[in-house]
């Protein structure tokens, strides 16, 4: 197949165009953590004059970042794990048996996905409250609370994508399994979870990123005792002052776990797939 | 997602008669039936299920018949009843209310479609643009898909910092292309809307990519092989085999991109906070303040009830009407 003249043309351009709309704020995003306060409240300068590391050093005094940057650490894996343990198992029903409820199941996971954060939002808020005042433990403005809430963010799109690799892997090692006297579970845990891995990986970097993300529910479920990042940012600017620098420098670190776990994902996501084809 | 093989006798061990140790066998097979075993194993997804989504929405759906105002907040079961008159409220033409859900829902409508289609277009070129493969394809695929994998916070705070007057990226880069006089307000007023519209785009197209990529991989390459052969170009092989091939990609990932940007409150809120302009007042965002600032959660939840409604007849018209069309079959 040849390449007319003139896609290749339209390749440099498209691509180019598209890159610079992307990478931009990334670039922004960088070059004024580095700068001076001086220099991003004045007019915006493509290149720095002065280069300086404070803005990193200073985010962690300026607003308590440790504390939040800690409270999305905890809530983020407690979610995660959760969210993963409890997919695993209803991916595993699902995908190996027949049971009434189950296509009722797999649709209401579904949909509960598509449906507004806001919906949920003033009920869940309600009943948290309210929870607080009968037993005596607060969910609302605590981490627990905001797990509750988040493993279930993550736990419809995982169940979905746990299926599809739970599918994927032959039955055939099920079967010898069942043969050598294993019962179900053990064979979830010695024989499918291990084949399973790297959906697992993946199941679990989406989870985490949802969680580390949330910012509907953190702003009315969290209080100065469990804030999030996502919340926390905002911090940065005050009446008087917005401490850009530090916002990006901020921006930077709590976008470095994501990310990395995101590369990860794509890394998993390719080699599943290409183990799937082989097979 | 292939559902059909699931035969029956899956749910029981192989009836292997081996006669090694009959007696454990059974024990296991009754303590661990496989007829309650799947009941078992869903139980905990259901339960969290039902405790963060379907209750809650179940309570909205009665607050919505609530005055439910900041009175009755720690003891909102004793909310007196007021039928329908908070839905009356909200879609009372006449009223402020009214007129301001009525226009923040064209302005959701209009930044929803422009989010979507502006999404798609970048993604689908990119994903074609990458299709063959070149030296540093591959660094490529990965820059593009930073946006979506940034914590949405931080990409959106990064672009609230571009898009101010004084001093952001946008006007410089506007005023040094001598395109405008670089004194825009970008976060009030009209422009807010363009705005949203680009933050939304530059967060979302990268999935848009991600899926297309995927659905480009899977045409096999003998089609293009013998469009060439029958002389068609790229344009022809594009208009004729990459796209009807793409069609249930595209039938998925137009819905979703929908109920997406439909939903957003991330890009409002992160950009505007409090003080949202009209021309970005989206729904979601437009509920929340109207919720929290004035803590009328029963208008609020007829709000979010209608919301729900108008999502479900979307949804459900779009799939019967492509349905009919075939190219869920495709």
């Amino acid at each position: 197949m040849r390449e007319s003249a003139s896609f290749r043309v339209l390749r440099v351009v498209g691509l180019g165009f598209l890159a610079l709309f992307t990478l931009a704020p990334i670039y922004v995003m960088v070059v004024s953590s580095l700068k001076p306060l001086a220099d991003v409240q004045g007019e915006f300068t493509w290149i720095p004059t002065t280069l300086t590391l404070r803005p990193f050093i200073d985010i962690w005094s300026t607003i308590p970042l440790g504390q939040y940057f800690l409270n999305s650490t905890i809530v983020s894996l407690c979610a995660t794990a959760a969210s993963v343990v409890l997919a695993i198992f209803a991916a595993y029903a699902v995908s190996r048996y027949r049971f009434r409820g189950r296509g009722l199941f797999r649709v209401t996971v579904l949909s509960t996905q598509m449906f507004p954060g806001i919906l949920f939002l003033l009920p869940l808020y309600l009943i948290f409250v309210q929870i607080g005042q009968m037993t005596g433990f607060p969910l609302q403005g605590s981490r627990t609370g905001l797990v509750l809430t988040y493993l279930t963010f993550s736990m419809p799109f995982a169940i979905w994508m746990m299926v599809g690799y739970l599918e994927s892997i032959p039955r055939d090692l099920d079967e010898a399994s069942h043969v050598d006297g294993a019962g179900p579970l053990k064979t979830l845990f010695l024989v499918v979870l291990p084949s399973a891995a790297p959906g697992i990986a993946a199941v679990s970097i989406y989870a985490f990123m949802t969680a580390w993300g949330e910012t509907l529910f953190a702003s009315v479920m969290t209080t100065t005792d469990n804030r999030t990042l996502a919340i926390g940012l905002r911090e940065y600017s005050t009446q008087i002052n917005v401490y850009w620098n530090e916002v990006m420098a901020a921006s930077i670190v709590v976008s470095i776990p994501v990310v990395l776990g995101f590369l990860l994902l794509q890394r998993f996501l390719v080699a599943g797939r290409t183990a799937g084809a082989v097979k | 997602m292939p559902v059909s093989a699931h035969p029956r006798a899956k749910t029981v061990p192989p009836a292997s008669p081996s006669p090694t140790d009959p007696e454990e066998r059974g024990r296991r097979r009754r303590s661990l039936s496989p007829r309650y075993l799947p009941y078992l194993l869903v139980l905990p997804a259901v339960v969290f299920e039902l405790l963060v989504h379907i209750i809650p929405m179940i309570a909205g759906v009665y607050m919505s018949t609530l005055q439910l105002n900041q009175f009755f907040l720690r003891n909102w079961l004793e909310a007196p009843g007021v039928g329908l008159a908070n839905y009356r409220v909200a879609v009372d033409l006449d009223g402020a209310v009214g007129d301001a859900l009525v226009r923040s829902f064209l302005v959701t409508l209009a930044f929803a479609l422009a989010s979507v289609v502006l999404s798609w277009f970048f993604g689908m070129l990119g994903a074609v643009l990458l299709q063959r493969p070149f030296r540093g394809r591959g660094l490529v695929r990965t820059l593009f898909l930073i946006p979506y994998a940034l914590p949405i916070y931080a990409g959106v705070i990064t672009w609230k910092f571009m898009l101010e007057r004084d001093t952001g990226m946008v006007n410089s880069l506007l005023e040094s292309l001598g395109l405008t006089d670089g004194n825009t307000f970008w976060l009030i007023g009209d422009n807010a809307f363009y705005s949203i519209v680009v933050v939304s785009v530059w967060r979302l197209w990268p999935f848009a990519f991600l899926a297309l990529v995927a659905g480009l991989q899977s045409i096999p390459d003998q089609i293009y092989e013998a469009a060439s052969v029958d002389g068609a170009g790229q344009w022809k092989q594009f208009r004729h085999f990459t796209m009807p091939m793409l069609a249930p990609v595209n039938l998925v990932l137009f819905l979703v991109l929908f109920l997406w940007t439909f939903n957003d409150f991330n890009v409002p809120y992160i950009l505007f906070s409090q003080s949202v302009p009209p021309s970005a007042d989206l729904l979601s965002i437009h509920i929340y303040n109207n919720s929290f600032i004035t803590w009328n959660f029963g208008l609020g939840s007829a709000m979010s009830v209608l919301l729900l409604l108008f999502l479900l007849v979307v949804t459900s018209v779009y799939l019967v009407v492509n349905r009919r069309r075939g190219a869920v079959d495709a």
